[in-house]
């Protein structure tokens, strides 16, 4: 059960999980705001859609779809 | 340098390593996702001893571009790498089919194979309240699978008519097998309609998705719910074989009958040379591993398995291919790109994709036309222009081959 942190909440997620899952389990419903200020969420959750962008460890636009949650990772949300 | 390069590991692909291996070829496979199997497998069936013992699996890696001839560049969250080869094996899958409807950019309205994805990757969907709607087979299997990890599954939204389905259970009965789990998926979802005839037309909320209104024949209701699953059936993932400049039919990537494409060295199997579900796929990817790494007496065995599967998928394909109303689904303020958030007006305005991307920016954004280009084909019926590299966003570093290679 690796931890994490969401905006700074602490997460912990199921073995396996991606960084989807965290920011959905840290009660977060945006992932980040479109260029015209909308809220935007994952939409294909298979790293077409580029909607599900988020910051790990500082690395900006990182899909979290498709990047595995590590101990200790820092994800902010709304980059 | 490995004989045959891979791309894409779902079951196309790693049924073409499996016969490459089995032909005495070196194998290396990239794919785009943290584990092999695909979007239907994900990492379930795979990892197996032979594809840990004698393939170069490159997973979370994605080729933005063919630097030079047997040349792969790559890109992983780390860095970059290149991969040379000698026989090049695309099978690269397909993804959903999105049209824009009011309300399609909330929140928590998503694919129906894409909330499938999510749930797999550790979304917790227990007691949420999940309409499914869209097209094709895959909703059943969508609504199953959310239904067994706890959802409340509201009703399945199915935009073909019931005749249209009635002649795909005609199609049903000359594969009986097919049939059998067509029943065993309807079984595990007893008590929820599946409403034919039936798709969203607009969907409602602040911050995120709250109702979802749905239109049958002349009526329309709306239901309170947490998730909309909703993808309209499949479209190839065509770009890379763009890229290596392969010949298109009208379904896909155009292949002779060892699925070599119009490009020498280049085979293709699976979902881009036109949508066929998963037994097509794995046919194709004997062919094209037999194929590739010359055995073509081999791949010839499977020609017979393969053109049944593909009558089939054939078949599936036009019971469910998506009704001309839904051209008129998105109104003129509904964004059909998503990433640089471009209004249907405003794209109506232009003649042709080019004239979008130049005066709207349309297709542009991130995604590059992956979720916008399948849904203004389908709404105003542009083809999409000629893909350049890279064909996926890349970092300036891996593009100057500046960044970390590992």
């Amino acid at each position: 059960m690796p931890k994490l942190s969401v905006n700074g909440r602490p997460v912990e997620v199921p073995a396996g999980a991606m960084v989807s899952a965290a920011v959905a389990l840290s009660g977060e419903s945006r992932f980040r705001r479109s260029v015209t200020g909308e809220p935007r969420a994952p939409l294909c959750g298979m790293g077409i859609c580029f909607e599900c962008r988020v910051t790990i460890d500082g690395r900006q636009h990182a899909k979290s779809c498709q990047i595995p949650c590590e101990e200790g990772m820092e994800v902010r949300t709304d980059a | 340098m490995p004989d045959v390069a891979v791309i894409g590991a779902g079951p196309a692909g790693l049924a073409a390593a499996a016969r490459a291996i089995d032909s005495g070829a070196s194998v290396a496979m990239v794919d785009d996702n943290p584990r092999p199997g695909g979007q239907i497998w994900r990492a379930s069936a795979y990892p197996k001893p032979w594809l840990r013992e004698k393939v170069e699996v490159i997973s979370g890696a994605r080729v933005f571009a063919a630097p030079e001839p047997s040349v792969l560049a790559l890109e992983t969250f780390h860095g970059e790498r290149r991969l040379e080869y000698k026989h090049l094996i695309l099978a690269t899958g397909a993804r959903e089919r999105f049209l824009p409807f009011p309300g399609w950019t909330l929140p928590n309205v998503m694919g129906a194979g894409g909330l499938q994805a999510l749930v797999k990757s550790g979304l917790p969907i227990k007691d949420k309240r999940v309409a499914v709607a869209g097209s094709g087979p895959l909703l059943l299997a969508v609504a199953k699978h959310l239904r067994d990890h706890g959802a409340r599954i509201l009703l399945i939204a199915e935009q073909t008519s019931s005749p249209a389905l009635l002649g795909f259970g005609v199609g049903l009965i000359a594969k009986p097998a097919k049939a059998i789990q067509a029943i065993g998926l309807r079984a595990g979802l007893l008590g929820v309609p599946y409403l034919t005839g039936c798709w969203p037309i607009s969907a409602q909320g602040s911050e995120k998705l709250q109702s979802v209104t749905f239109r049958r024949g002349t009526r329309t209701f709306t239901k309170t719910c947490d998730y909309l699953a909703c993808g309209f059936g499949l479209v190839p993932n065509l770009e890379l074989a763009s890229l290596f400049a392969c010949n298109m039919s009208a379904t896909g990537v155009a292949v002779d009958e060892y699925q070599q494409s119009s490009t020498p060295g280049v085979y293709c199997a699976g979902e881009i040379t036109g949508i066929g579900g998963l037994d097509l796929a794995l046919a194709e990817g004997e062919i094209a591993g037999f194929a590739a790494a010359g055995k073509p007496e081999a791949a010839r065995r499977l020609f017979a398995t393969r053109d049944s599967h593909r009558k089939f998928a054939d078949a599936l394909e036009s019971a469910f291919a998506p009704r001309a109303e839904l051209r008129s689904l998105a109104s003129e303020t509904t964004f059909v790109c998503r990433c640089e958030d471009v209004t249907l007006g405003h794209v109506r305005q232009c003649s042709n994709w080019r004239e979008a991307k130049l005066h709207t920016r349309c297709g542009m954004g991130p995604c590059q036309g992956r979720v916008c280009g399948p849904a203004v084909e389908f709404i105003l019926g542009w083809k999409p222009e000629s893909v350049r590299p890279p064909v996926f966003a890349a970092r300036i570093g891996s593009l100057t081959g500046t960044e970390k290679r590992r």
